[in-house]
């Protein structure tokens, strides 16, 4: 499935690579011992090392090189166990040292690969090209003064993993699936909570187009910070299309960094065009390169949880489910857990439906996550149980549900208080079918006519009778011997 | 090796040091002649040299993951030449 | 009272334990040469309120039986150690007015200690020069004047000149200083007193402003060469806060004076001998060979053939770093600040007012050789000479035990010669810079007089972690010489 350009002088397709920056789950900051969390007040989370005061050194945070490994080891990817801080070298107002730590040539994780999951149930394999650790920068405010920017450093030093794919996405789609998976891999890990929309994952686009068929890559343009999945997938879309349109009116694109207008759908030029960027970079003189054994990568390596590649395949040949219905439940770790809770010991199909179909439902409907789920995975498997023992009908499992939502009461104690039991007594059954039978000779005259629906008009009847208690098979077994005799 | 004006002014600019025109010559003149005292090094045979970089080969320390320090703006901010609010200030940016 | 400032270290703390007088009294006298010898112009800052309390405080700690090892010894504080409380301006403009809330690890080990700061000591502008003369606030004087002819004033040497010259002059007892390639040895050369730079990582450079943090180390200037060792037992060991410093155990430097040279293999590095060296230079050089032979060391003729290239390949890696170790100074955080119309205007306005004319020299030459298409030809290039410069030593050290070369290829010169060539300038750390590019310690003790009767130093390396040796051998060299240290003034 394709994702084709068309234009007047033929078909075009995109390339696209990613960098992702996430934020490291850590306590403190990379390279000091200030805290690394959203939320405080201007210059809190702020020692002197991150605000570059003179002859403040960096000490590096062991959590932060775990983090970067593991996070390596998710992808697959070649960890290094030799690599080397440099120090990129420009001036900004929230760079307060005049360079950020970084890594430039000697990353600490190499070539690895993220499988896409695509929406028909394909999946395709994307490179990835390195990961490195560096720090982020602080924040700039330029709308609390007339004339003067604002620079809060709390930001400053926190741990960051760029991660650089190899240019091989060729659709918004598989932008998305990207990010998507990445997110899920990161927080599978425990390395990145992934929050776009709270910037603790960033995402800059390359973006350049070719004729269908080429193989040569053309100019790239660079799409900064964009700050949620679908944003990047609409700059990307809006991005590639400019630059067809760009070639095929006899244009060339320049290389240049773009920003993404939300409100307008567009990419432009970054408006204070910095002149051409020469980062210096050099080996960092405060910092020997970073080295590690073999045994500190498997120490890390035995902690890795399932991940979501692995995790789908289990449940299609484990549980015999859908390749969509496995997507579903393993793109959060939180999912999978809870649906094979729910599952274990029961019909897993069963499971996988209700907890896709009907507690999703219910959870985006009230903007919960699964771990404040009103009804427990534990609960949700009582549920079926009763369906399973013939103590609840279908409907009444519905209607037993909904009170556990609302309510969040054990499913037991909901089926006594509401009365939900199934009648079991086939005496009592078979008195209500009598009844009904009694009253309605015209319609049994019907039935033995030959018109078999009316059938299903008289189970009807009984479990009205009997105020929907009776099992409806039960009822219609009973039916059919009497309609017979 | 002999650095010209504009070179200068190249890296005046990336060094964010305000040179006036009017000294561009004589700072490309004494860059220069410091520039051609160093060439020297290209007598040296490197091959196969594996550059030093540090002032040492000890190993990197790393340190555990506990906030020890932060939460003192007062301090972080004493020496500001413009603070505002608990914020550092710069000219507005434009972005 | 003037005498208490002609006591050595040692001597001063044998004698407060002993109760011959008391801290105050000493900061007191020391204090008051200060005032008579205001015009060397050795300190940025004198803090006499702050040294009279600490004073105080030592001689409460004294009467307790709790005496630190420098407990009451007035110390300068070279003005690139951050103090707390205290003013810290690198000698530059552009840190007008930082007064850090925090304190180096050097200066606060020797508070630690006991020792008593009565200021922050004059330097070359962010430890860049060999003369003082590019400091901000102005040029410092060597208390040493040339017999007979001009009565010109000296230089002290740089970058630690106000170090030199206020130890020289017995305004304080000791200072530190920082060497990046030659800075404490040889202004201590340049006024007759004992400069030490140890190892690279003994001494932790958190807190001091960076030069050049591949190279820079702190280390002590005093009047004799068990001062050294006493003050730099000190300041050394490990800090968890820089990442370069040892984890090594601080030996007991003091310990080992006495033990003499006997059997040592002392290497004369054939490439210290140019052409045209300073016959006098050579001549005390050749002196001080016969001293360690007569102590019963061997001498063995040793060859570091790289040693050539060695202030070319700091004039690349020093300018680097420090161009990006000084990005940091842009008017937004502390320090000076220019006003300009957008940001970029500001930080190049507040850099053009806040550098002087050596240090902007140095970012660009450092902007310059990390640039894109020079990196290679320039930075990696000097990266890979330093690997062979430090290969000298590591083989020469197969040979001897330590090496023995001139500090300075000459003596103090006039404040405002050799101003206007950098390159001549540049040379007065022929000697000193090799080690440095190789991290190994070096020392520079005061060993005869020209004719003019100006100090000239000899300079003694040893491998990296072995000072023991070094001290040996500086010991040996300073009973030998008999140098006539300048009296109080
Ligand atoms: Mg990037
Ligand atoms: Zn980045």
């Amino acid at each position: 499935m394709s994702y084709i350009l068309k234009g007047e002088t033929g078909d075009w397709e995109v390339v696209i690579g990613l960098e992702v920056h996430a934020q490291v789950i850590s306590k403190a900051k990379l390279f000091s011992g200030a805290s690394a969390d959203f939320g405080a007040g201007p210059n809190e989370h702020v020692s002197f090392i991150d605000a570059g005061m003179p002859g403040m050194l960096p000490v590096i945070n062991e959590r932060c090189v775990e983090q970067a490994v593991r996070t390596g080891l998710g992808l697959k990817a070649q960890i290094n166990k030799r690599s080397v801080f440099a120090r990129k070298n420009y001036f900004y107002a929230d760079l307060p040292q005049g360079y950020q730590i970084s890594q430039y040539d000697q990353p600490i994780v190499g070539e690895g690969t993220l499988v896409l999951d695509l929406a028909d149930g394909s999946t395709r394999a994307i490179g990835i090209e390195r990961l490195h650790l560096e720090q982020d920068a602080g924040k700039s405010i330029h709308d609390m003064h007339g004339t003067k920017s604002f620079i809060d450093l709390n930001r400053a030093g926190v741990a960051l993993m760029e991660i650089v794919s190899k240019p091989d996405l060729r659709s918004p789609e598989e932008v998305g699936a990207y990010l998507k998976k990445m997110r899920s891999i990161l927080r599978y890990l425990g390395t990145c909570d992934g929050n776009m929309e709270e910037g603790s994952m960033r995402c800059d686009a390359n973006v350049s187009v070719r004729p269908v068929g080429a193989t040569e890559l053309r100019t790239r343009c660079e799409i900064k910070n964009v700050n949620s999945v679908r944003f990047v997938m609409q700059a990307v879309e809006y991005e590639a299309r400019r630059h067809v349109d760009v070639y095929e009116s006899g244009g060339k694109i320049d290389q240049e960094t773009r920003l993404y207008d939300s409100n307008k759908g567009e990419t432009r030029t970054m408006r204070s065009k910095e002149m051409a960027h020469d980062y210096r970079y050099f080996p960092d003189p405060d910092l020997q390169p970073l080295e590690f054994d073999d045994a500190f990568v498997e120490s890390i390596r035995k902690t890795l949880p399932e991940l979501p590649d692995d995790k789908k395949a289990r449940f299609i040949s484990a549980y015999g489910l859908s390749a969509y219905d496995a997507d579903v439940l393993v793109s959060e770790r939180e999912n999978g857990e809870f649906f094979e809770v729910v599952a274990k010991g029961r019909d897993a199909k069963q499971a996988a439906n209700w907890v896709n179909t009907n507690l999703f439902a219910v959870l985006n409907k009230k903007g919960l996550s699964i771990a404040e789920s009103p009804v427990s995975a534990a609960n949700l498997g009582r549920l079926l149980d009763l369906i399973a023992d013939n103590t609840i009908s279908g409907r009444q499992a519905k209607e037993l549900f909904e009170a556990m939502v609302e309510t969040g009461k054990d499913a037991d104690v909901l089926v006594s208080e509401l009365g939900l039991k199934q009648m079991t007594d086939t005496s009592a059954i078979e008195a209500a079918v009598d009844q009904v039978l009694a009253a309605n000779t015209e319609k049994v005259e019907q039935f033995r006519a030959g018109k078999e629906q009316v059938l299903g008009w008289f189970v009807g009847q009984v479990m009205k009778a009997t105020q929907g208690k009776a099992n409806p098979a039960t009822c219609s077994d009973l039916l059919r011997k009497k309609l017979a005799s | 090796m002999s650095l010209d004006k504009a070179t200068v002014r190249r890296i005046a600019t990336l060094a964010r040091i305000e040179v006036p025109d009017a000294d561009l010559g004589t700072v490309a003149e004494q860059l220069s002649g410091i520039m051609g005292w160093i060439e020297q090094l290209k007598e040296v045979n490197t091959d196969n040299v594996a550059p030093m970089s540090g002032g040492t080969d000890l190993k990197l320390p790393w340190r555990k993951d506990e906030v020890t320090d932060g939460d003192k703006v007062d301090q972080v901010l004493a020496n500001a030449p413009d603070g505002h609010d608990g914020f550092f200030t710069v000219p507005k940016v434009v972005e | 009272m003037t005498e208490l400032t002609s006591f050595t270290i040692a001597q001063a703390r044998d004698r407060l334990l002993r109760k011959e007088f008391s801290a105050l009294e000493l900061t007191e006298a020391h204090l008051a040469s200060m005032e008579r010898n205001k015009d060397f112009n050795a300190f940025i800052t004198t803090t006499p309120e702050l040294a009279r309390e600490r004073a105080k405080a030592s001689d409460e700690r004294i009467a307790a039986g709790k005496a630190g090892a420098l407990e009451g010894i007035p110390l300068g504080i070279k003005d690139l150690f951050c103090t707390e409380g205290v003013m810290t301006t690198a000698a530059s403009h552009i840190l007008d007015a930082f007064t850090p809330r925090y304190e180096s690890t050097v200066s606060q080990k020797l508070r630690d200690a006991g020792s008593v700061m009565l200021g922050k000591m004059n330097l070359d502008e962010f430890a860049m020069g060999s003369s003082n003369i590019t400091s901000y606030y102005g040029p410092v004087k060597n208390p040493w004047k040339a017999k007979g002819g001009s009565n010109a004033d000296l230089v002290p040497g740089g970058s630690s000149g106000g170090s030199s010259a206020a130890v020289s002059g017995h305004l304080v007892m000791g200072a530190t200083g920082t060497d990046t390639g030659g800075s404490i040895r040889q202004p201590a050369a340049f006024t007759g007193i004992v400069g030490v730079k140890p190892t690279y990582g003994r001494c932790s450079r958190w807190g001091v402003v960076a030069f050049a943090s591949s190279l820079d180390q702190a280390g002590p200037m005093t009047r004799t060469v068990r001062d050294a060792a006493i003050m730099l037992k000190v300041m050394c060991g490990h800090d968890a806060k820089d990442s370069t410093s040892s984890q090594m155990a601080v030996p007991d430097f003091e310990a080992v004076l006495g033990q003499g040279v006997k059997g040592l293999r002392i290497g004369i590095p054939k490439e210290y001998r140019p052409d045209g060296l300073n016959a006098e230079v050579d001549a005390l050089w050749n002196k001080g060979i016969g001293w360690l032979q007569d102590a019963g060391a061997t001498i063995v003729d040793i060859s570091l053939p790289h040693t050539k290239y060695a202030l070319p390949t700091y004039y690349i890696v020093a300018p680097a770093e420090a161009s990006s170790n000084l990005a940091r100074y842009d008017g937004v955080r502390f320090g000076l600040r220019q006003d300009g119309k957008s940001l970029d205007d500001m930080y190049a306005k507040t850099r053009a007012a806040g550098f002087g004319a050596e240090v902007k020299r140095r970012i660009l030459i450092g902007t310059y050789v990390l640039s894109a298409g020079y990196y290679d030809a320039y930075y990696l290039k000097a990266q890979k000479v330093r690997a062979l410069i430090a290969k000298d030593f590591t083989d020469a050290f197969k040979k001897c035990d330590a090496i023995l070369t001139p500090t300075a290829p000459t003596a103090a010169f006039a404040i405002g010669e050799k101003m206007d060539d950098p390159v001549a300038m540049y040379l007065n750390d022929v000697f000193t810079v090799p080690a440095s590019l190789a991290g190994i310690p070096g020392a520079s003790v005061p060993a005869g007089l020209t004719a003019e009767g100006l100090p000239l130093g000899l300079q003694v390396l040893t491998k990296s972690w072995d000072e023991e040796t070094m001290f040996r051998v500086c010991q040996t060299l300073e009973e030998s010489a008999q140098f006539p240290t300048l009296g109080a003034l």
